[in-house]
C-alpha cells in the first residue's frame, strides 16, 4: 500500500520534471528555429548585398538595389527619441506615485498608468496620425524650430517643414506607448526598497529629492535599468503605430528629424505583401534579421551596464 | 492618573537638552503615548525600557520627527529641544534631522562607497573641501572605532561589511554631521555579542561629547550603558530615574516586576 504511494508521487513527479524541462527546452528550439530561418530566408541577400547592407541607403524594388541604412537609422533614432522623453517622465511619475502622492491618490493613477499600457497599438498609430499630428505640426514643431533650432549642433535637428508626420513624431507616440511599462516598473522597484534605508537618509537630513536620487535609486538600479530595457524593447519592435505616423520615407537626405523616414518594423508591415522578386523577400527578411540582432545587442549591453554598475559600487569582488 | 513617578535627580551641573511637556501621539486614532512628561539631560545616555509595543521607539522617533514622512502620525503637546519647541510647523525638519541623528534597528548602509556613506550627509548640510572632507571622514570612522578595519578599502561599497561594521559605519555616518543628540533604536538587536560589546563600548565614549537616548530590550544593556532610564509599558512613561536606582529599587511594583524578568 505504502509502496504503490510511493511509486505513485515518484512517477508524478517524474511527469511534472520531465514536462517542464520540455518547456524550458522548447522555447530554446523555438529561439533557435526562428534565428536559423531568418538567416536562412536572409542568405539570398546576404549574398548579394555583403555586409554593405547596414550602411546602404538605397531601397529600390523595380532595380533590386537594397541597403538598410534608411530602416535602421529609423528604428535607432524613433527609439532613443522614446528613451530621452520617456525615462525622465517614467522617473517622475513613480517619484510622485511612492513618495509624494497622498494615499487617496496613488490608487487611481496608478490604475490609470496601467490601463494606458493596455491600449492596443493600432489605436495609438489612429489617434497619433488624426490627432496627434496635425497638433503637433501646427504648434508644436514650429515652437520647437524657433527655440531649439537655433541651438547649435542640435539645431539641424529641429529645422525643415514641420509637417506632423515624420521621426520625431513617431518618436514621440512611441514615448508615450512605453511610458507606462518604464514607470510602472520603476514605481514597483521604488516601493521594494526597505523603509528603513529610506529612513536613514531622511535621518541624517536629506530632502525627498536627495533620498530618492542618492539612496532610492542606486539601490533599485537593477529593476530601473530592466524596466528601461523593456521600454527599449517595446519601441524597437513597435509596428503598427510607428507605421501611422512615421511618413514611410525610404530617403535619408537631411539630418532634420522632422523628415520622413522608415523604420524596420514599418517597412517590414508595409512591404512584404508587395515583395515579389526574391531579392525584395530576402532583404526584407534580412532587414528583420537585422532588428533581431538591435535587440539581442541592447539586452547584452545592458547586462554590460549592469555589470559594470555592479562593480563600481563594489559590491561584489 | 497619568502621574508620573520621579526618583531623585542630582539637579548638580545636568542640563536639559530635550524635554517633553503633555505630550501624546497618535496613529491615525490609536492613541500610542499618553501625556509623556519627561526630560532628557545632556551629555547622558538615557535608555527606554519596556515590553514590545509600548511606545518606546515611537517616543525616539518624535526626537527627529521621523513620523513626519507618514500622513497618519501625530504629535500633540510639546517637545522643546534646547527650549524650541521642535512641534512647530515653522521648524526647518532637514536642519532639524542634522542636529538629531539617528541609527537604526538593522545596519542600513546606503548603496555607496565607505567613503560617500559618511560624505553624503555632511554634503547636505556643509561645504567642505576636498581635504576638509577627507579630515571629517577619518574623524567620524575613528570616534566610530571602525578607521583601522576601514582605512585601505574606503571606495568599497558599505554593503561590503559585516554586520556589526556596518552598524558602526551607520554610527560614524550619524555624528559625521556632528548632531548634538544621538538617537539609537535597538542598535545592537541584529548584531553578534562580539559586535554588541564594540557597540556599547562606542556609547561609552561618545557620551563625552553627545546625548544618547537607546531603546533597548535588553535590560543588562541598558544597566551597564546608561545613566537614565525610563521604564514605558502601554505607551505611558511609568517611572523615570537614574538607572541605578531603577535598577537597584525601583518604586513601582511593575517597573520591579518587568525588570527582574517576571514578564514582558
Amino acid at each position: 500500500m505504502a509502496d504503490s504511494t510511493k511509486r505513485k508521487t515518484s512517477l508524478g513527479d517524474w511527469v511534472f520534471f520531465n514536462l517542464t524541462r520540455l518547456f524550458a527546452l522548447l522555447t530554446l528550439l523555438i529561439l533557435l528555429g526562428i534565428l536559423s530561418s531568418l538567416v536562412y530566408g536572409a542568405l539570398p541577400s546576404i549574398e548579394k548585398f555583403g555586409m554593405s547592407f547596414l550602411w546602404t541607403r538605397g531601397w529600390n524594388p523595380p532595380m533590386e538595389e537594397f541597403g538598410g541604412l534608411v530602416h535602421i537609422y529609423g528604428t535607432l533614432v524613433t527609439s532613443l527619441i522614446a528613451l530621452i522623453i520617456a525615462v525622465p517622465v517614467s522617473f517622475g511619475i513613480a517619484l510622485f506615485l511612492t513618495e509624494l502622492s497622498p494615499a487617496w491618490l496613488r490608487r487611481p493613477l496608478g490604475v490609470a498608468i496601467e490601463l494606458l499600457a493596455g491600449i492596443p497599438s493600432i489605436v495609438y498609430g489612429m489617434w497619433g496620425l488624426l490627432v496627434f499630428a496635425p497638433l503637433f505640426g501646427q504648434y508644436i514643431q514650429p515652437f520647437l524650430a524657433a527655440t531649439l533650432g537655433h541651438v547649435p549642433f542640435v539645431g539641424r535637428l529641429f529645422q525643415g517643414a514641420p509637417m506632423g508626420i515624420g521621426l520625431l513624431s513617431a518618436g514621440v507616440i512611441l514615448s508615450i506607448m512605453i511610458i507606462p511599462f518604464i514607470a510602472s516598473v520603476m514605481r514597483d522597484v521604488f516601493e521594494v526598497t526597505p523603509a528603513i534605508l529610506k529612513e536613514s537618509a531622511y535621518a541624517v537630513g536629506a530632502t525627498t529629492w536627495e533620498v530618492v536620487w542618492n539612496v532610492v535609486l542606486p539601490f533599485t538600479r537593477v529593476g530601473v535599468i530592466g524596466g528601461i530595457m523593456l521600454g527599449l524593447g517595446r519601441a524597437l519592435g513597435e509596428t503598427m503605430a510607428v507605421t501611422f505616423v512615421i511618413g514611410n520615407s525610404d530617403q535619408l537626405d537631411t539630418s532634420s528629424l522632422y523628415a520622413a523616414g522608415n523604420s524596420i518594423a514599418s517597412a517590414l508591415a508595409n512591404e512584404f505583401t508587395e515583395a515579389v522578386s526574391p531579392v525584395h523577400t530576402s532583404a526584407l527578411i534580412e532587414l528583420g534579421l537585422v532588428l533581431f540582432l538591435i535587440t539581442f545587442v541592447v539586452l547584452v549591453f545592458s547586462k554590460l551596464l549592469l555589470m559594470q554598475l555592479a562593480k563600481q559600487a563594489g559590491k561584489r569582488t | 492618573m497619568n502621574e508620573t513617578m520621579t526618583n531623585d535627580l542630582p539637579a548638580a551641573a545636568l542640563t536639559t537638552q530635550i524635554s517633553f511637556r503633555n505630550f501624546n501621539f497618535y496613529y491615525g486614532k490609536y492613541h500610542a503615548l499618553k501625556t509623556i512628561n519627561l526630560d532628557i539631560f545632556r551629555t547622558q545616555v538615557t535608555a527606554f525600557i519596556g515590553p514590545s509595543g509600548c511606545g518606546k521607539s515611537t517616543l525616539l522617533r518624535t526626537m527627529n520627527r521621523m513620523y513626519d514622512l507618514y500622513p497618519d502620525q501625530r504629535a500633540e503637546g510639546s517637545l522643546l529641544l534646547d527650549g524650541m519647541d521642535i512641534l512647530d510647523k515653522s521648524v526647518d525638519i532637514n536642519l532639524l534631522r542634522a542636529r538629531v541623528g539617528m541609527v537604526f534597528q538593522k545596519p542600513t548602509p546606503f548603496p555607496m562607497s565607505i567613503y560617500d556613506n559618511i560624505a553624503f550627509g555632511v554634503n547636505l548640510q556643509e561645504r567642505l573641501s576636498r581635504g576638509q572632507m577627507e579630515d571629517r571622514v577619518e574623524w567620524a570612522l575613528k570616534k566610530a572605532a571602525l578607521w583601522d578595519e576601514v582605512k585601505n578599502i574606503l571606495n568599497q561599497s558599505g554593503m561590503s561589511l559585516s554586520g556589526g561594521q556596518q552598524q558602526r559605519l551607520c554610527i560614524a555616518r550619524g555624528i559625521a554631521v556632528k548632531p548634538e543628540v544621538l538617537l539609537l533604536d535597538e542598535p545592537t538587536s541584529a548584531l553578534d555579542p562580539i559586535s554588541t560589546m564594540r557597540i556599547e563600548e562606542l556609547i561609552a565614549e561618545l557620551k563625552a561629547e553627545f546625548t544618547i537616548v537607546i531603546v533597548t530590550h535588553n535590560m543588562q544593556q541598558a544597566a551597564r550603558r546608561s545613566d537614565y532610564t525610563a521604564y514605558m509599558y502601554l505607551g505611558e512613561l511609568v517611572e523615570y530615574g537614574v538607572t541605578d536606582q531603577i535598577f537597584i529599587k525601583p518604586q513601582k511594583k511593575q517597573t520591579e516586576d518587568y525588570i527582574t524578568g517576571r514578564f514582558g
